[in-house]
């Protein structure tokens, strides 16, 4: 049973694009989706009420209506503050198992369980775009995402800029990418489609055009676009690498036929608080807290 | 030569080559050319500077922070009407008329001058001006002390002013993240404005937060125990714990940042060992109490105004002192819930959501207690009666969202987009600014003896409130539809349809705004007609409406003897509500003194000169500041004695002045024939 | 902060309220307020103290018995702050201003080494910009010996308070405030010492 009103719902054509996270195209983004609704519907339980309490005392208890009762030094009764901290202590102790267990089931580090293989994606934020690394393909795009559809995607995702955040609003939720730190990152797609993907998080003046298209292809159609760009002629290396630190703003898509292995590692490595000792991937955020 | 006397202050810093910021430049030096003017012209300027910069007295101190809080609610609604029309036309080819240099630094203005120039120094104000009164004190702890946080709040808000046109403001937004905000992202003089307008500002904010904790638990009227204390002094309370409790963490955010930015340290840089996240756990520590900082404050407003207008007594009194306490306590352990997804573990994510969702509870169990105390009352619908019920039902949606946003899966999903700007705005502006809109309606007659208009009040609460639907219900709508804030620009079609309703809304809120202003210029006109002489307009519970309006410098004459919660209601049935002591007493008094004005210019020299690295003047101004303190701390006769027949004479002019009134209208409601 | 929270309690009686009262009370909670200061500050340490950034460890530059004797001069400090005080309550003029003498003499001699300590470590390439932990550590003592130094001025002030209008009941109070001033940057050092030094070296 849907609360939404129909023309919230209703789709014309363009629907995904319309309303995103009501129309999420994977289990991670549908089960937010249903975490949002049911918490939804259950705050509803009390604030409907509320709000018609208010209406109808204000309006009952009005000066001008002599007939109501007027207890001046009535200000209190035990039994209703016992409802009015109940009521709220029960529907919070609902909402805080809810929150428990979904924290666990759609931590962005918990893999997803899959017939398939996951596929593994290294993020890297830059000025103003999104690079990614596939490692054991050995190519790289920039601001276009392709994945296999059905597959889990295994990002690794860090930034060589100022703060950012990764997000793919229909697969799935977002999390940051930040310099010297790696985060992580589990989302598969249900069906081939396009997913817009994009930056939430305010990193400078190019932050408004720093989103990319998610394609989510059939394995034949994936297959083949990863033929297709390993025969490209462009090499991801230090050198092109540099052109890519440049500072641009509302980038086209780019394809790398090779990449420099252990890129990642070394942008991560750069920014690492020991540089010469430590290991990038236990600097993931737990050491902050 | 040149570096050394101006630091990197050259006239290219200028920005004669925008027109709309130069626009904004001309307008504002144009209106304060024009207060200038006017008061050269009503030669005022000495009673000003004696009666007003120069006074220690709570309650004009009081109006000055309400004066710059509204000038400062200009300028940050200036601030929010661009951004919306930018947000209503820069679509696909459009690109609107501000660049993202310059929206950038709109948006960071906006939310700081909202949070630490408007809703602070508002309730600063509401609570310099009443909480004396209502606890039966005749000063507050610190009088001096109190002038100095004032002009070092005014300072700071000059100079977010002034980067207007000299510099730049920040362009890495109110909460100011690292690493955008180092060198290495923003070289420029803008995250120092910054810096330097939140750092001086939250000094005089921690020393205010002293001042009335000290001012409530030590000086209550005799017989006014904590559970006599009222609920809007109980907030302010609260309020000032929590901010002796979360200042200093601000402070050392935005020092550490400073040594960052001055001297090439790496607390928060992305190399050489920096930690850009301890950035946002200082900043959120300070910064989620910091809500409930400006929030707490209306609650008690609102109680007040309920209780007031229901004719009754407020309802669960001891449930709203539980609640208030515990939703303080509380506000100190959800700070993570502003960056769920830097990505903690799960376990360190449910405890944050879960916490945050605690707060519902209290907070619920106050919104039961104000439709409790309405229940078998006979309410008034007067503007702040007004502005409550807009609260209530507003609130209760702002609330639900945030619960909502509190489910970390559901965050992941909504943070960051518009989403959360509409449920941040629907928490700050009915449960902040309609509290201080109905605390300014409520209490306005007390500083000045006359109340304001009500009709052009009423109009200004259902143009803001409808504006406010119109400005924020899309917003939204727009995080459903995956639209992420602070967007200059954006290619999607589907957007412009909301974005065009919240741009309509923000014109509705301007309309009401110019209410606002039209309710006050009328109400001033008119002020022989809206005058009251009780100095009890409302038929008040609390011992504020117990003095004349405005009350007389030492506020009250005979400290009161409380014995009951609502202390004045309790005299008026008492019949001793009015009752002429048999004889007076001296009184000290503070005098006033120019040294907070001094100390105020002497931080805006040094905050100006350490933003274009001016050192010398930085040094001087240090030098100057420091001197001053010493030479205050040796002046031992910092106040005078107020004769005890003075004070009879003055308080025989006012019987005087009632009891014509009383007779003028004894046939009429006034509620003191009422009580006679 | 301090002087200015201070130069009240000469109003006199506030009809049964005090504010000699008063000012020490709110000098307790300013004090309070100093102690979330360094408790960030310390947190911010304790988060970067390992964050070498292949520059030196603390092991590689405190020198204990250095910072030992640093650390005697300002408990001593306080001990004869202390004496200060007895002369105040024996209302003895002299006692105090020659113990106070005294006091800003060994704090005076706690600053120097500390300038010298970070004077040594900037010359040697191991400024507060060549690492997250001593941007950190630079910043902690840093902050503590800014309090000591101001609390030194403000001990001068008050030498000449003393000498000047004598032991009046506001110097008094002043003395009083000063005295907790004093007693807890001991406290704080201490906790630095604990923490920076101790713990870096073992």
């Amino acid at each position: 049973m849907s609360l939404w009103p129909q023309w919230v719902l209703a789709c014309d054509g363009d629907c995904g694009a319309r309303w995103a996270l009501l129309n999420p195209k994977g289990p991670i983004a549908a089960h937010e989706k249903g975490l949002i609704i049911t918490a939804f519907a259950l705050m509803l339980l009390v604030v409907i009420p509320v709000i018609f309490m208010t209406i109808a005392f204000a309006w009952k208890y009005r000066a001008s209506n002599k007939k109501a009762q007027y207890e001046p030094e009535w200000d209190n009764s035990t039994k209703i503050e016992a409802v009015v901290w109940a009521v709220p202590a029960v529907i919070v102790a609902i909402l805080a198992t809810l929150v428990w267990k979904s924290s666990h089931e759609l931590s962005p580090y918990r893999p997803i369980h899959s017939a398939s293989q996951p596929i593994q994606v290294e993020v890297v934020a830059m000025n103003w775009k999104w690079l990614f690394i596939y490692p054991d393909l050995g190519i790289a795009s920039v601001n276009r995402l392709v994945i296999p559809a059905k597959v889990p995607v295994s990002f690794k995702i860090t930034s060589d800029t100022a703060m950012s955040s990764f997000f793919i609003p229909q697969l799935g939720g977002q999390i940051y990418a930040m310099a010297g730190m790696q985060t992580r990152l589990q989302l598969v797609a249900d069906q081939p489609g396009s997913y817009q993907g994009l930056n939430t998080q305010f990193n400078g003046d190019g932050f408004a055009g720093m989103h990319f298209e998610t394609v989510a292809a059939s394995s034949q159609d994936f297959d083949s676009w990863v033929a297709q760009v390993k025969h490209g002629v462009t090499p991801l290396n230090e050198e092109t690498f540099k052109t890519l630190e440049v500072p641009s703003e509302n980038v086209s898509p780019r394809y790398f036929s090779s990449v420099e292995p252990k890129l990642f590692e070394r942008i991560l490595q750069k920014y690492l608080p020991n540089a010469a000792a430590a290991q990038p991937g236990q600097h993931g955020m737990n050491s902050t807290m | 030569m040149q570096e050394t006397l101006f630091g990197k202050l050259t006239l290219s810093a200028i920005p004669y080559d925008n027109p709309i910021v130069m626009g904004a430049i001309g307008a504002a030096t144009a209106m304060g050319l024009l207060v200038l003017g006017l008061i050269t012209y009503f030669g005022k300027w000495g009673y000003l500077w004696k009666e007003w910069f120069t006074s220690v007295d709570h309650k004009r101190i009081g109006v000055m922070y309400i004066v710059l809080a509204f000038v400062m609610l200009l300028r940050g609604f200036a601030d929010a009407l661009m951004m919306r029309m930018q947000q209503a036309i820069a679509q696909g080819g459009m690109h609107g008329y501000l660049p993202p240099d310059h929206y950038d630094q709109i948006f960071s203005a906006h939310g700081t001058i909202m949070i630490i120039f408007v809703a602070m120094p508002f309730f600063i104000g509401l609570m310099n001006l009443i909480v004396p009164l209502q606890i039966g004190a005749r000063d507050v702890a610190y009088p001096f002390l109190n002038s100095v946080s004032f002009w070092l709040t005014a300072s700071s808000a000059a100079l977010v002013m002034i980067s207007l046109g000299i510099g730049d403001f920040s362009h890495a937004g109110w909460s100011g993240y690292p690493p955008l905000s180092e060198t290495r992202f923003s070289p420029g003089p803008g995250v120092d404005y910054w810096i330097w307008s939140l750092q001086l500002g939250g000094i005089g904010t921690l020393m205010t937060g002293i001042n009335f904790f000290v001012t409530i638990l030590r000086m209550r009227a005799p017989g006014m125990t904590m559970m006599k204390l009222p609920v809007f002094s109980w907030t302010i309370l609260v309020t000032n714990v929590l901010i002796m409790l979360s200042f200093p963490v601000l402070t050392v955010a935005l020092a550490l940042l400073t040594l960052d930015r001055y001297l090439g340290m790496h607390f928060f840089t992305s190399d050489l060992g920096g930690n850009q996240m301890m950035f946002l756990n200082l900043f959120w520590i300070w910064g989620h109490p910091e809500v409930y900082i400006v929030i707490l404050p209306a609650f008690g407003m609102f109680s007040e105004v309920v209780s007031t207008f229901s004719g009754k007594r407020l309802f669960g009194y001891h449930s709203m002192v539980y609640a208030t306490v515990a939703i303080a306590v509380l506000s100190f352990v959800v700070w993570l819930h502003h960056f769920f997804t830097m990505g903690a573990g799960a376990n360190v994510n449910a405890f944050f959501g879960i916490a945050t969702m605690v707060i519902a509870v209290p907070t619920g169990v106050k919104v039961f207690n104000w439709l409790f105390t309405m229940y078998k009352g006979r309410v008034e619908f007067t503007t702040p009666v007004l502005w409550t019920l807009g609260f209530i039902i507003t609130f209760c949606i702002g609330g639900m969202t945030g619960v909502l946003l509190s489910v970390p899966p559901a965050d992941f999903v909504l943070h960051n987009s518009e989403f959360l700007v509409a449920h941040f705005h629907n928490m700050l502006i009915p449960g902040a600014l309609f509290g201080y809109f109905a605390g300014y309606a409520f209490w306005f007659p007390k500083a000045f003896g006359f109340r304001l208009d009500e009709k052009w009040g009423k109009r200004a609460f259902w143009l803001w409130l409808v504006g406010f639907y119109l400005a924020f219900m899309p917003l939204y709508a727009l995080g459903f539809m995956g639209m992420p804030r602070r967007l200059v620009h954006y290619n999607n079609p589907a957007w412009q349809p909301y974005l065009l309703v919240a741009a309509a809304g923000t014109l509705v809120i301007l309309a009401a705004i110019v209410c606002q202003a039209v309710q006050l210029v009328v109400s001033i006109r008119n002020r022989e007609a809206l005058r009251d002489v009780t100095g009890d307009p409302w038929n008040g519970r609390t011992l504020e409406w117990a003095v004349a309006s405005p009350p007389p410098f030492y506020n009250f004459a005979h400290i009161p003897h409380v014995q009951s919660l609502d202390a004045f209601t309790d005299m008026k049935d008492r019949g001793v509500a009015y009752e002429v002591p048999a004889s007076y007493q001296d009184i000290h008094m503070p005098r006033n003194t120019a040294v907070g004005v001094v100390l105020g210019g002497i931080a805006f020299a040094f905050g100006f000169s350490m933003i274009w690295h001016i050192w010398w003047l930085a040094l001087g101004a240090a030098v100057g500041a420091l001197g001053a303190l010493v030479l205050r701390s040796a002046d031992d006769s910092v106040d005078y004695i107020l004769p005890a027949q003075d004070v009879a004479r003055m308080e025989r002019e006012r019987r005087q002045l009632l009891a014509a009134h009383e007779q003028a209208d004894t046939s009429s409601e006034s509620h003191l024939a009422h009580q006679g | 902060m301090s002087t200015i929270a201070q130069s009240h309690e000469t109003l006199g009686h506030h009809d049964g309220h005090d504010p000699v009262g008063n000012a020490t009370f709110g000098f307790w909670l300013y004090l309070m307020t100093d102690c979330i200061l360094f408790s960030s500050i310390f947190a911010t340490y304790a988060v970067l103290g390992h964050n070498y950034a292949g520059g030196p460890t603390g092991h590689e530059i405190f020198d204990l018995q250095y910072v030992f004797a640093e650390t005697m001069f300002l408990l001593f400090s306080s001990t004869t702050n202390g004496i200060a005080m007895l002369g105040m309550h024996r209302n003895s003029r002299t006692q105090v201003v020659n113990w106070l003498v005294v006091t800003a003499l060994l704090g005076l001699g706690f600053i120097v080494m500390e300038v010298n300590e970070f004077v040594h470590l900037i010359q040697e390439g191991n400024g507060p910009d060549r690492s997250g932990f001593l941007s950190a550590f630079f910043t902690l003592v840093g902050t503590h010996g800014a309090h000591v130094s101001l609390g030194l001025v403000w001990m001068v002030v008050m030498i000449f308070q003393v000498m000047g209008k004598g032991l009046t009941q506001p110097v008094r109070s002043r003395l009083m405030r000063l005295s907790l001033f004093w007693h807890f940057l001991d406290l704080i050092w201490i906790g630095v010492f604990t923490v920076v030094y101790l713990m870096g070296v073992l």
